[in-house]
């Protein structure tokens, strides 16, 4: 699977030029509100027509400006879940579901219907109308009529922008699932870190209309000042453990990777399933010797990695733990004063009640192609 | 409750109207459909030309509208010498004359009451029929038009209504001839001129209004049934 955008297109005075070309299973487009997201989704699906530029998915070429190709949105194959749902109002839940399957060519056709309606929890809806609905179930549906069009790709514009954060956590394993047993290839749209660090294989990240960053979750996610200022706090490393005990007595979940043993508010997972965390680089302390008489439980062992000074009176130190790279945001002032230098023995220190809800999520079950 | 017998003369006008009426309805409906249409996503020249012809017989004295289609589509006007010759479609003082003269006066209410309710479509819904693999015409036919009926039949009830009471074209195109195009209100302004026409013009008045009632009250429950079923969100 791939995805290759080159594409410029004027709004206003808005200006939207923006090329990336993405491997993963799910692409977030990220960045804040204004940035262009919504109209760069919107340019692939086929309901605007770049002024210029190139799309292909696969390969497929669906506009070439310059070759004079421009694929109408309904030969596209590209299903979209639109942050408002847009659930046919005269017809059924049932019916909503079938509407693209119609249109899709019978040798097309790859997803099954019961196994979708299973796969989202929606059997009990399907006689109703859509005014019957929750917003959660709303979403569910139209990420399912989406599903069952056989789409060659999958964009969801902020599927859960509109959600409270109950409906929103109804929601979010859902997306999980599709992303590891769906065939399909899914962009995603969000200005929230912790939805993208969540769900995300590889992040595209928009400022001014422009790409800013792009490339793997686990790498663009630690570029803490390229990230939407509102969410910087929120950036940090993503680690992939696996859940290696369950500590009931204490309320806690042990979880193991290369980089050693974290400490996490109990997550309820059976032992041996995998995990992605993420780590706030403003919840990191950095030790240069292995400190006592703590209360914090996760003192985890590494080398500096990278040390990179920003403008304001912080810096953020990369130190590779096992192979994967914790970030932590420091002063300036203590960067100076432990003398940190790349490649020195170092300890990184996190407390485990830092892990809120939404930071330890189910990881990437399957293959991983990103 | 003698007085309350309708007289074979005026069943026959009863029977006319409703004829006329029905046949101004559906005849007008189809390019009622697509000037509608036209007026609520085209983007043309002429647009406000096309609009001000379609609202023209509501503005128009309707004597001045019958006299245009008798100039027009009468024996010796172009368009009814043209149509008698090579299709034997005749209008003057016909039934078919005050069904066109009905059609022509309901015609803007029935153009009205369909372009407001495709403008009150949420074009985003089409669009997401787009994304789901319809094209333009399915679109139309899977979204669109089941969006709009609630307005199609709105306008039809209204262009039936129009056409029900029209007077003022009908007699001054096809005239009133009874049986052939006296419809009650010609057959109402007959008994007024007559001396002793009095109950005859009660007895079709109170016609006129039950008739009334029955189209609106079906209107009602139609277009009630019609939104409760797709309540928008």
């Amino acid at each position: 699977m791939s995805l290759s955008v080159d594409i410029s297109h004027s709004q206003g005075a808005f200006r939207l030029q923006a090329a990336f070309e993405s491997p993963g299973r799910l692409t977030a487009l990220f960045g804040p509100s204004g940035s262009g997201k919504t109209s760069l989704v919107n340019i692939i699906g086929g309901l605007v027509k770049p002024e210029s530029g190139r799309i292909a998915v696969d390969g497929r070429v669906l506009v070439d400006r310059k070759a004079g190709i421009f694929l109408p949105r309904h030969k596209r194959r590209i299903g979209y879940v639109f942050q408002d749902a847009r659930l046919f109002p005269h017809l059924t839940v049932s019916q909503n579901l079938r509407y693209g399957r119609w249109f899709t060519p019978p040798s097309e056709r790859y997803a099954d219907i019961d196994a979708v309606v299973g796969l989202l929890g929606i059997g009990q809806l399907m006689e109703r109308r859509p005014n019957l609905l929750s917003g959660g179930e709303k979403q569910r549906v139209a990420i399912g009529r989406a599903l069952l069009a056989s789409p060659r790709l999958i964009l969801m514009d902020e599927p859960l922008a509109a959600l409270d954060d109950a409906r929103k956590a109804e929601i979010l394993p859902y997306i999980e699932r599709l992303r590891d047993e769906a065939k399909v290839p899914i962009v995603y749209v969000s200005h929230s870190i912790a939805e993208v660090a969540r769900l995300a294989t590889d992040v595209v990240i928009l400022s001014d209309g422009k790409v800013a960053a792009a490339g793997p979750a686990s790498e663009v996610l630690q570029k803490l000042d390229l990230l939407p200022a509102g969410e910087r706090g929120e950036g940090g490393a993503l680690l992939e453990m696996t859940v290696a005990e369950q500590d009931a007595g204490h309320a806690i979940t042990v979880l193991r990777s290369a980089a050693g043993d974290i400490r996490v508010p109990v997550f309820g997972g059976a032992v041996g399933q995998r995990v992605r965390i993420r780590i706030r680089a403003r919840d990191v302390i950095v030790a240069t010797q292995k400190p006592e008489g703590l209360s914090a439980l996760n003192i985890v062992a590494g080398t500096v990695a990278s040390v990179r000074e920003g403008e304001g009176a912080h810096a953020d130190i990369g130190i590779d733990c096992g192979g994967q790279t914790v970030l932590a945001r420091i002063t300036g002032l203590s960067l100076r004063t432990l003398g940190l230098r790349v490649g020195q023995p170092v300890y990184a220190v996190i407390k485990t009640v830092s892990f809120e809800p939404g930071t330890v999520a189910a990881g990437l079950n399957g293959e991983h192609s990103g | 409750m003698d007085w309350m017998a309708l007289s074979p003369e005026e069943w026959t006008a009863v029977r006319l109207s409703v004829k006329v009426a029905l046949w101004a309805m559906i005849g007008s409906l189809p390019l009622g459909l697509v000037v509608a249409l036209l007026l609520a996503r085209g983007n043309f020249w002429g647009k406000s030309v096309l609009n001000g012809l379609v609202h023209m017989p509501l503005i128009l004295p309707p004597v001045v509208t019958g006299y245009l289609l008798l100039l027009s589509f009468g024996r010796r006007g172009p368009i009814g010498a043209f149509l008698d010759a090579h299709f034997g479609i005749v209008f003057s003082f016909r039934w078919t004359g005050a069904a066109l003269a009905c059609a022509v006066m309901g015609f803007p209410l029935l153009v009205r009451a369909i372009r407001l309710s495709i403008e009150s479509v949420d074009r985003r819904l089409e669009a997401a029929a787009g994304t789901l693999g319809a094209g333009p015409l399915w679109t139309f036919a899977t979204i669109t038009l089941p969006l709009i009926l609630p307005g199609i039949v709105a306008g039809m009830i209204l262009c039936f209504a129009k056409a029900m009471g029209e007077f003022g074209a009908t007699i001054t195109f096809v005239s009133n001839i009874p049986g052939e195009t006296q419809t009650l209100p010609s057959a109402i302004y007959t008994f007024t001129q007559v001396p002793g026409g009095d109950t005859g013009a009660l007895r079709l008045t109170l016609v006129s209004i039950a008739i009334a009632m029955a189209a609106l009250v079906a209107s009602e429950v139609l277009a009630r049934r019609l939104s409760r079923r797709m309540d928008i969100e």
